[in-house]
């Protein structure tokens, strides 16, 4: 039997091609995203990488940076390239920002990528710049934020903690949860992540790291510097297996 | 309407006609378009092939194509096509290119590249593109500083030292300013005692008679500043406290003060405050050993190197 395909079928039935047209759209996400959670060597699971949740301070930090929509200028991706690890160093793994809920990868870098910014410049640089950027940058087009040095509101931060753990973030609520972070990140680490103590730890580290170099009150600029200072610092490169990230692709 | 009926003639209609006259033209697609469509097709497919393509359960199609890289163990790796291996192998192309260079830098002592034509001139254009990155941000383009934040490294004046080995040693591990608050330990008479002294060691307009009370006040062990600053005021490198006796500022911003009184009032705000900042970060884990090499020489030819 020889079938005379024509298309004028598709045309003159709107039921078939609304499937179709489904199919069709539906396509680039099932082969480009859904595999990607199922696929074993999407997040390295590569010795030495051992990448922990943000801190409540960080984690209100990261929130004011996408509050501020710094992601529409700035990429939080180095690309595995000559170029760009000469310039910001070691490209971003996916286990980077396994716990980011939205990751802020970006697309957009009118300013510099920000993967590995932590540790680059000092709190004062930061919070200078922030405020008014060409004073530090003659040339930058950054606009300026002097309004990050306002108290930050910090009821909420159990709740935002919740949320991220409903999509998986480990933070804990139960002492089973709190014993298993234990396991995997260590007592300092696991406290921090335990969502009963987090506006006491979120005022602890505000006032050990004074990150805006202002004493009184904990500030929208600590909690963006806090962040900025830890973005890219959580994977020792020293002991990573170069050919175990290879290997991991 | 004209060249509409124009059409009418010259294009075919899919023969339907809907209340008696209402037409649909059809236009198929050029025979070219069609055919560069096609080979899109099997362009794709070759592609499935020879790269990382299909997702298969845990895993994914590795493709055939291989790629191998030297590691830094020197072992020569052989693997599936991937872009991170396409990185090792770029990376190993570049260090071959500077390897000429980076090896007389870490075979040479800083004076021997500084003196070498060829290698002061790559450690020029290297140096600018480093510092342009990594230390222009606070230290400025020209290196020239920016007062009350980030000293300037074109002078000869330096806080921790102008040495290539001690610049090298700020690089590598970085520095922290600090000096303690006098607010709470002296009341305001006797701040405005030593700030009139230490305006006086730089030729600065002072009270000659608050000048003379706080230099007792400098030397004495309820002040101390002579413990960092030293006795006459010229400053102690290994401590980071800077010399007061020149008209080099970093903290106090008295070139910004036009009269003497407010040059002293800038100060007596340092004094009360104190200093805890001047943070420069270590940059040891960041930047490889050669680089760092590179960045000491460039800074020391700035203008101020000792």
């Amino acid at each position: 039997m020889r079938i005379n395909f024509k298309h004028e079928w598709i045309e003159t039935n709107i039921g078939l091609m609304l499937v179709l047209t489904m199919l069709a759209i539906s396509v680039g996400g099932l082969v480009e995203i859904a595999p990607l959670f199922f696929i074993d060597k999407t997040v390295e699971k590569v010795e030495g990488v051992n990448v922990r949740p943000y801190t409540p301070l960080e984690l209100r930090g990261r929130d004011i940076y996408v509050r501020e929509g710094c992601y529409t200028c700035h990429s939080q991706m180095i690309r595995p390239f000559v170029d760009e690890k000469l310039r910001y160093g070691h490209y971003s793994l996916a286990a980077e920002s396994q716990y980011d809920h939205p990751f802020q990868w970006g697309s957009k870098r009118t300013g510099p990528d920000l993967a590995r910014v932590g540790g680059k410049y000092s709190n004062e640089w930061h919070v200078q710049h922030l405020i008014a950027p060409r004073s530090m940058v003659p040339e930058s087009v950054m606009p300026n934020y002097p309004w990050l040095m306002q108290l930050l509101d910090q009821s909420d931060i159990a709740d935002r903690m919740k949320a991220l753990r409903a999509v998986g973030v480990p933070y804990s609520l139960t002492e089973a949860e709190r014993e298993a972070n234990v396991k995997n990140f260590g007592e300092t680490v696991a406290a921090e992540l335990h969502i009963p103590d987090a506006k006491k730890n979120l005022v602890d580290q505000a006032n050990l790291g004074n990150y805006d170099g202002n004493k009184a009150g904990v500030s929208e600029m600590d909690a963006l510097v806090a962040y900025l200072q830890v973005l890219g610092t959580m994977v020792d490169f020293t002991k990573v297996n170069e050919d175990d990230l290879v290997r991991s692709r | 309407m004209s060249e509409h009926n124009l059409q009418s003639q010259t294009v075919q209609t899919t023969g339907h006609a809907w209340d008696g006259d209402l037409q649909e033209f059809n236009n198929p697609l050029p025979t070219w378009w069609v055919f560069t469509f096609y080979v899109t097709i099997v362009f794709s497919i070759v592609y499935w092939f020879i790269y990382p393509s299909w997702p298969i359960g845990k895993g994914f199609l590795a493709g055939l194509s291989s790629i191998s890289y030297v590691n830094k163990a020197g072992e020569t790796v052989s693997t599936h096509w991937n872009t991170r291996a396409l990185l090792m192998e770029g990376l190993n192309k570049t260090d071959e290119m500077q390897k000429p260079y980076f090896s007389k830098v870490a075979a040479n002592d800083f004076s021997q590249i500084a003196k070498d034509p060829e290698l002061s001139g790559f450690v020029l254009s290297a140096g600018k593109v480093l510092f342009t990155d990594n230390c222009a941000p606070c230290h400025q383009q020209g290196g020239q500083g920016k007062v009350g934040f980030f000293p300037n490294l074109t002078d000869d004046d330096w806080l921790y030292g102008g040495s290539f080995e001690k610049i090298h040693q700020s690089i590598t591990g970085g520095r922290h300013g600090y000096m303690p608050a006098f607010g709470e330990v002296l009341n305001a008479a006797e701040i405005d005692a030593l700030a009139n002294y230490v305006a006086s060691l730089s030729g600065i307009a002072h009270d000659s008679g608050k000048a003379a009370s706080g230099k007792t006040l400098f030397t004495s062990e309820t002040a101390a500043c002579y413990y960092c600053h030293s006795a006459s005021g010229a400053g102690r490198q290994d401590l980071g406290a800077p010399n007061l006796t020149d008209k080099i500022w970093l903290w106090a911003n008295v070139p910004a003060a036009e009269k003497p009184e407010d040059k002293v009032a800038a100060i007596r705000s340092t004094i009360a405050a104190g200093v805890n900042k001047g943070v420069m970060p270590a940059w040891g884990g960041r930047l490889s050993p050669e680089q760092i090499k590179v960045l000491t020489v460039y800074v020391h030819e700035l203008g101020g190197g000792k």
